[in-house]
């Protein structure tokens, strides 16, 4: 029987003919990921084991970017603990404030994760890296640990669903979009333990921006990874960002899928995640009068330059509600230098925006724009449970940057088209 | 290997976020994170939980974040055992990596209810409700991870196996 895109990297990454769903493996790694909360449980991990030095130096990256610059004087140890640890290990893939970004958006840029790699992160979004091709899964701190001293990992082989995308997306139609209305189909837990393989001729309508931000978020649907195949848009990233070979791999035509669901991209409108799951999805038919008070744009989710020129796009010539505020966040210093020479800065400060340092910063409560009770906020990052963004009565509402930036110039959740 | 206490019942989706939230990940103390334990969804489950007590949840328990100081904050708050109809993947692997026993049972965990007396037995899945008298099949793990549970967690598993 024929193997899943994700079954066969993981075959290959166990040495293995062939593997089943089901199955558990021990998989050699590509890379091992954590950033400044994971890690330093990570590092105190490292210390109960016998071997207490690192598989390989070349393949782990250290990504502090939760709570940097420092928040507060806690963070700042955790930074420290990291930083240290970098250095007694001569980490080649650590970044310091002033060269890191948001880690999913980092990693790839700096062509640290290629098609065919098996990575495992301490970071839920971790899953990103399917984007390329990668098998790429969210871990815990233990098993970033684990697979320092080792560079292994346990795997359970997943079954997966496929996802057929076909048509053309419309105008203002973006990643976001199309991630949103299937986690609203399919369910939060609609993926659970499952791989999900995007696959069809609507691929080739989806920047790789697109793709990272879908890919992002499979673990919203429950998903243990969300792969795109390898096509030219890949290859054309890969030329510019890749510092290692890859491997293209391909599901086989007879591989079987516990289901398989067609997301026709021309007919999808922007779409909203409500509070506080993002499976409770609405589309411009139907969701209503929503007053906010603040807009977040950035994270690994949407902080890319896409989103960036998506955001501009809408904001150029206009001036945000009175009373709102807007937090743009570029996700890397790179995409913030290339929104700089664009332009895209001046744009966003002149409509009234603030723009920040790359950080995770709001997306997870942490700083940089934290919700008072009641307040409500239209966000292009990936979560919205309750107290995600600050207070337990606040609300965040998950959209893609044409919507997030409409909606800081109407005041209320709003498509570019009505502004 | 037995566990028994008063059960805490909570329903789908108990995510990350409200089990630690993010403005505690500021440390990894396991002491300081038990204090803040289910404080968004329950803010007197800290008062309340004794030594020994169990939670019982229903579908996709602990979905969210990658965050490790999930499973440690509900053991270090004296959890013994979290049964749910079904768990979020990275939490499962979380939990075993750090010996916090979880078991899938969706009978169990629909049929329980907050406060109930219930006992687990760890080594054939048997969870019996003693308030009511019921008793459920849970799904016993698979060989490859009772052996990491035996060694109490991923870390002592490899350091036997060098
Ligand atoms: S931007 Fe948000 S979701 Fe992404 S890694 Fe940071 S905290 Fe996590």
């Amino acid at each position: 029987m024929g193997m899943t895109m994700t079954q066969k990297i993981l075959a290959h990454g166990a040495g293995l003919e062939e593997v089943k769903a089901g199955q558990l493996i021990m998989c050699d790694l590509d890379l091992v990921l954590g950033n400044d909360i994971t890690s330093p449980v990570a590092i105190k991990e490292m210390d109960r084991f016998n071997k207490k030095t690192v598989f390989d130096k070349d393949k782990i990256a250290l990504v502090p970017d939760h709570f940097v610059p420092n928040k507060d004087i806690k963070s700042a140890e955790h930074c420290k603990c990291v930083r240290e640890f970098a250095r007694k290990n001569e980490i080649t893939n650590y970044f310091e404030v002033g060269e890191m970004g948001i880690e999913h958006a980092l990693l790839p840029e700096k062509g640290l994760t290629v098609p065919g790699d098996v990575i495992i992160g301490a970071d839920s979004h971790t899953c990103t890296y399917g984007a390329l091709g990668a098998f790429s899964t969210g871990v815990g701190s233990t098993d970033m640990a684990a697979g320092m001293a080792t560079g292994k990992a346990w795997f359970k082989v997943p079954s997966a669903i496929k996802f057929v995308l076909t048509g053309k997306p419309a105008e203002f139609i973006t990643g976001k979009d199309v991630i949103l209305h299937i986690i609203g189909k399919i369910g939060v837990d609609g993926a659970l333990y499952r791989s999900m393989e995007f696959t069809g001729e609507g691929v080739s309508y989806l920047s790789m921006d697109d793709r990272f931000t879908i890919s992002n978020m499979a673990i919203e649907a429950g998903g243990k990874n969300g792969i795109f195949p390898v096509d030219e848009k890949t290859e054309e990233y890969l030329k510019e960002h890749a510092t290692r070979a890859w491997t293209k791999y391909e599901a086989d035509e007879d591989a079987e899928y516990d289901e398989v669901i067609t997301i026709e991209l021309d007919k999808l409108k922007p779409t909203v995640s409500f509070p506080h799951l993002p499976e409770n999805t609405h589309t411009s038919d139907d969701w209503g009068d929503v007053k906010i008070d603040q807009v977040v744009i950035g994270s690994c989710t949407n902080g890319r330059i896409s989103d960036m020129r998506e955001a501009a796009e809408v904001l150029k010539g206009r001036h945000i509600a009175k009373g709102m505020r807007c937090i743009v966040i570029p996700a890397t210093q790179s995409v913030y230098m290339q929104a700089m020479e664009e332009g895209l800065l001046k744009i966003f400060i002149e409509a009234g925006a603030v723009v920040s340092t790359p950080t995770c910063g709001p997306c997870l409560g942490g700083y940089m724009g934290i919700l008072a009770a009641g307040e409500r906020c239209v966000s292009t990052t990936n979560r919205n449970f309750v107290g995600r963004m600050g207070h337990v009565d606040s609300e965040v509402y998950l959209a893609s940057p044409y919507v997030a930036a409409a909606s800081a110039v109407a005041g209320k959740i709003a498509t570019p088209a009505e502004i | 290997m037995k566990a028994e206490g008063k059960v805490f019942k909570f329903g789908d989706n108990v995510d990350t976020d409200v089990i630690i939230p993010a403005r505690y990940l500021n440390s990894s103390d396991p002491k300081e994170l038990a204090e803040h334990c289910m404080e968004d969804i329950d803010k007197d489950f800290v008062k309340k939980v004794s030594k020994g007590d169990i939670i019982v949840a229903e579908k996709n328990f602990g979905c969210g974040s990658s965050r490790e100081h999930a499973p440690i904050s509900i053991k270090a708050a004296g959890v013994s055992c979290v049964i749910a109809e079904t768990f979020a993947r990275i939490f499962y692997r979380n939990a075993i990596n750090i010996g916090l026993p979880i078991l899938e049972c969706p009978e169990a965990a629909k049929a329980i209810k907050d406060g109930d007396q219930v006992e687990v037995n760890f080594d054939d899945g048997v969870i019996t409700d003693k308030t009511t008298g019921e008793s459920f099949k849970g799904q016993a793990f698979p060989e490859f991870m009772q052996k990491i549970i035996a060694a109490e967690g991923l870390v002592n598993y490899i350091n036997g196996e060098n």
